[in-house]
């Protein structure tokens, strides 16, 4: 059932205080976008778990209708939406970023 | 693939745009850089500003005729600020 996927991902994002929904794996990204957003991520430093969207079609499809967002990747801090490839890289050229994730990780 | 006349069109449909620069990132009309400026953005988060980009450019997107986005809008101010 489609609410099950959607209840699925609400688990993940809740219970990672940084989840990222990605193409591939950090060391395996499947696309640039996916690869760019891991790369900043780790320049943090901190822990964050990730789910291939490649490997499960359900997922893919589900993530987009989560977030009413239709793009991957996407990217959850403290179980909130915070946007893709571009709003993290933005956020990360403006400093905005680390505070969040300090602010995610010090609860 | 999508001109970068028609990606104007759909935009100023939904959104009033003071400025929308163009770039086709591939050279095959599906990977576009867009920088916008609207009005429409001031006050709000970047994720709100691209869910307006987003949602007004809804129909090539799902049907592909945009493959790949990449984004940066900007409010007015906040683009005067950057001295453009």
């Amino acid at each position: 059932m489609a609410d099950d996927v959607l209840n699925k991902i609400d688990e993940k994002v809740k219970n990672n205080k940084v989840m990222l929904y990605m193409k591939g794996t950090p060391d395996f990204p499947q696309c640039g976008f996916s690869a760019h957003t891991v790369e900043i991520l780790k320049s943090y430093g901190i822990p964050f778990a990730t789910e291939d969207v490649l490997a499960d079609p359900s997922i893919r499809d589900g993530i987009k209708r989560y977030s009413n967002w239709p793009t991957i990747p996407q990217v959850y801090i403290d179980g909130k939406f915070v946007g893709g490839c571009d709003i993290v890289h933005e956020l990360h050229e403006r400093g905005e970023l680390e505070p969040i994730l300090k602010s995610a990780l010090g609860k | 693939m999508i001109t970068p006349e028609q990606i104007k069109e759909f935009l100023g449909k939904s959104l009033p745009i003071a400025v929308c620069e163009t770039q086709d990132l591939t050279g095959g009309g599906d990977h576009w850089q867009l920088i916008v400026v609207s009005p429409a953005f001031e006050g709000k988060g970047l994720l709100e500003q691209h869910r307006l980009v987003n949602e007004a450019l809804k129909e090539p997107m799902s049907d592909q005729r945009i493959h790949a986005l990449a984004l940066k809008t900007f409010s007015p101010s906040q683009w005067e600020k950057l001295g453009s």
